[in-house]
């Protein structure tokens, strides 16, 4: 299987010799005048990482030492830079996992229908600020936030209303969700159980990565140290009892939307999932539960560059757990990810632009060979997807799939001079922020330095005058400009109504529940907390009767302590 | 340039022009801090006083913060939804602290119906995502050079 060992130099010296003798004519006889007559748009054409782009790339921009085992391989092969498996999207194109949520659970459990009935093959739930910060409805903190922007998640009884007539052995269901992640996937495994489906059938992901939240997305909760300590609960309790369940999902998603460059975003990422190992095998052996590991990528706008990175994410990856962390299963070594196209692309000014560069971003996704993928919706520069946006975006998804013949070979790019070279230059970039973050002493010392926080920021102003500069375009906003009425069919929520209903519904339970059996299983999850075991079990026992979110996590609060960000901009 | 008009300059001006302060604040509890961030430290490089609250902070903090500060503009950075709802009692509050004459301007994920409603409500201005930094420059300068131009003459 190793064929790592054996060398395939693809070019011999004396070949790049002719090439650069032929090329140095060429600018000699052909370029020069060429360009004399018709000048060239930039004198420096640059990707969206700053990574200088050549006029014409060939096999002596690969050189001599470019050995064809060692960057590429076979697809289903180590290093896995032409994908996880041998056939990809020839035998199953990738799961259109369209995340969704808004409203009451009643309202999200009818659009999860809506979605399944056109067609998407995969659930992805969006909850609404108060849950994501393990709030319930009636914390003042959640008033004017319950139902906007996902669904409100109270109790065990809001999320058996979500799945309502929802088989939940027959979809998998991703969940965007981070320090209440523990509590999130112990409400779907009851209520599965409740369902008569045992929670060895259930299938689907938390996202449960809370490092990327002190970097980007900023839904922390605990310190980071608790935090990881959470994250690795999740994964420990579903390597022993939830076998078709990833327990987490590395994200550099949103690093990418709070502004990281595409090997910034690479490199953090991979940083993230550096130290939740680095944290796992003092717990597990790394063969159990590296397999159980995914991730989850931006799909941008800069075409080439953004499958250059999906391409240097898995090779990278492949060879962290191989030779840093001694894996010895090729799935220890497999990098699976989810990808979102991206929210920041999306224009508030001609919207209707955004369904081109949203497909652009998937065709980016897909060549770059993700394993899921949510495309975007043209309106969410203004509000959550309405119907018909969500429709055309999941339609991009399946016009892709099945009618331009892209997915119908394994990695088309490979070979290419230029995406071969931008491959290994991502990946020269992002190792150097890594090595960096390892000289900080991993992750957590390098969050709490403050160091990629500032990395971000400096890269998001910097972004932004460039675009104020003119220098990089983006159509409708700096270029190509209309007076235009800024309005266009959105999704309205009545969202006091909303929050009202919760509220009641959330009274209701906690009215009817048995007060004494929940002070029980608090008190049994502070005592396991305290004592520094697995928190799992003891939160779905919580769960099962009925117990709020808010309460759970106010228990681990208690135990754990809570994170303050020291603003910097 | 010519250093004599310079100091002539300086005669007829007022000696002292306070610096405009700005109270750019996180309300709500979306963690998208990207504008605010970028927003903030461009009022800075104009030549602005900003203080950044950081994530999550309810109206109340905002208006203290305002006050306690002692700030021209509050701009409000929201991209979780949640404006209508707490947008009214930031205006509620600064009212009730007698900070009638901070104007408050607010940037982030706004639907176009929301617009008209938060301006009839008070708000200054709306900034969706695609405004171009130097505009919102501009507004906080004009709107505040008024203002001063207004209580000097008056």
């Amino acid at each position: 299987m190793n064929r790592g060992c054996v060398k395939l130099p693809l070019f011999n010296e004396e070949q790049l010799k002719k090439i650069e003798e032929r090329e140095s004519k060429w600018i000699d006889d052909v370029l020069k005048k060429s360009i004399q007559r018709i000048p060239e748009r930039k004198k420096i054409f640059k990707t969206l990482s700053g990574i200088e782009v050549k006029r014409v790339y060939t096999p002596v921009d690969l050189g001599a030492e470019y050995d064809y085992f060692e960057k590429l391989g076979l697809p289903g092969e180590y290093p896995f830079t032409r994908g996880l498996h041998p056939t990809m999207y020839r035998a199953r194109v990738w799961t259109m996992r369209m995340f969704s949520g808004y409203g009451t659970p009643e309202e999200t459990n009818q659009r999860l229908k809506y979605l399944l009935a056109l067609g998407e093959t995969g659930l992805s739930l969006a909850f609404d600020y108060p849950t994501l910060l393990g709030l319930d409805s009636d914390d003042p903190l959640a008033h004017g936030e319950v139902g906007v922007c996902g669904v409100a998640v109270d109790t065990l009884k809001d999320m058996e209303i979500i799945f309502n007539e929802i088989p939940m052995d027959q979809v998998t269901t991703n969940m965007t969700i981070n320090p209440p992640a523990p509590v999130l996937l112990a409400m779907y495994i009851v209520a599965a159980e409740k369902q008569g489906v045992p929670m060895t059938k259930i299938g689907g992901t938390t996202q449960n990565d809370n490092l990327k939240e002190f970097i980007a997305q900023k839904s922390f909760v605990f310190p980071p140290e608790p935090a990881v300590k959470l994250t690795l609960d999740v994964i420990e309790f579903s390597v022993k009892n939830v076998p078709k369940w990833n327990p987490i999902s590395i994200s550099g998603y949103h690093i990418r939307e709070a502004g990281a460059t595409a090997v910034e975003e690479l490199a953090l990422t991979l940083a993230d999932g550096i130290e939740y190992v680095r944290n796992g095998i003092k717990r597990m052996p790394v063969d159990e539960f590296a397999p159980r590991l995914s991730f989850f990528f931006d799909a941008h706008i800069n075409f080439f560059e953004e499958i250059a990175k999906f391409r240097a994410a898995r090779r990278m990856w492949a060879k962290i757990m191989k030779e840093w962390f001694g894996a010895k299963k090729p799935r220890s070594m497999w990098m699976r990810f989810h990808t979102q196209t991206a929210g920041v692309s999306l224009t508030a000014q001609q919207p209707e632009n955004n369904i081109i560069r949203t497909a652009i971003e998937a065709l980016a996704a897909v060549l770059g060979g993700t394993q899921s993928l949510h495309t975007n919706a043209y309106d969410e520069a203004w509000a959550l997807p309405s119907e018909k946006a969500a429709k055309i975006a999941l339609r991009t998804q399946q016009i892709i799939a099945y009618e331009t013949g892209i997915a119908d070979t394994v990695d088309p790019l490979a070979g290419s001079y230029f995406v071969e070279w931008l491959t290994d230059r991502v990946e020269e970039e992002a190792w150097k922020i890594i090595y960096r973050i390892e000289e900080m002493g991993g992750m957590i010392e390098a969050i709490k330095k403050g160091y990629p926080q500032r990395l971000i920021a400096e890269s998001a102003y910097r972004q932004q005058k460039e675009i104020e500069r003119g220098e990089r375009v983006i159509v409708g906003v700096n270029m190509f400009i209309e007076e235009e009425k800024l309005e266009i069919p959105i999704l309205k929520i009545n969202q006091p109504e909303v929050e009202r209903r919760q509220i009641e519904r959330l009274r209701r339970v906690k009215a009817e529940r048995d007060p004494v059996k929940v002070k029980t299983a608090l008190s049994n999850l502070k005592r396991a907390a305290v004592r520094n075991e697995n928190v799992m079990p003891y939160i779905i026992e919580a769960v099962r009767v009925y117990a709020t979110l808010g309460e759970i996590m106010g228990v681990l609060k208690e135990v754990y302590g809570e994170w303050i960000e020291v603003p910097i901009f | 340039m010519d250093r004599s008009s310079d100091i002539l300059e300086q005669r007829v001006l007022p000696p002292i022009k306070r610096r405009i302060k700005v109270l750019v604040a996180k309300l709500g509890l979306d963690g998208h801090d990207r504008g605010a961030k970028v927003v903030a430290r461009a009022l800075r490089d104009a030549g602005m006083e900003v203080v950044y609250t950081g994530i999550r902070q309810t109206p109340e903090q905002v208006v203290n913060a305002a006050l306690q500060e002692d700030v021209d503009v509050v701009g409000i950075s929201i991209l979780s939804g949640a404006h209508m709802a707490l947008v009214p009692r930031v205006l509620e509050l600064l009212r009730e602290k007698g900070l009638d004459d901070v104007a408050v301007v607010v940037g982030g994920i706004i639907p176009g119906d929301d617009i008209p409603k938060l301006k009839a409500m008070g708000v200054k201005e709306v900034f969706i995502p695609g405004t171009p930094l130097n505009a919102i420059v501009d507004f906080i300068r004009r709107n505040v050079a008024a203002k001063r131009g207004d209580q000097s003459e008056g």
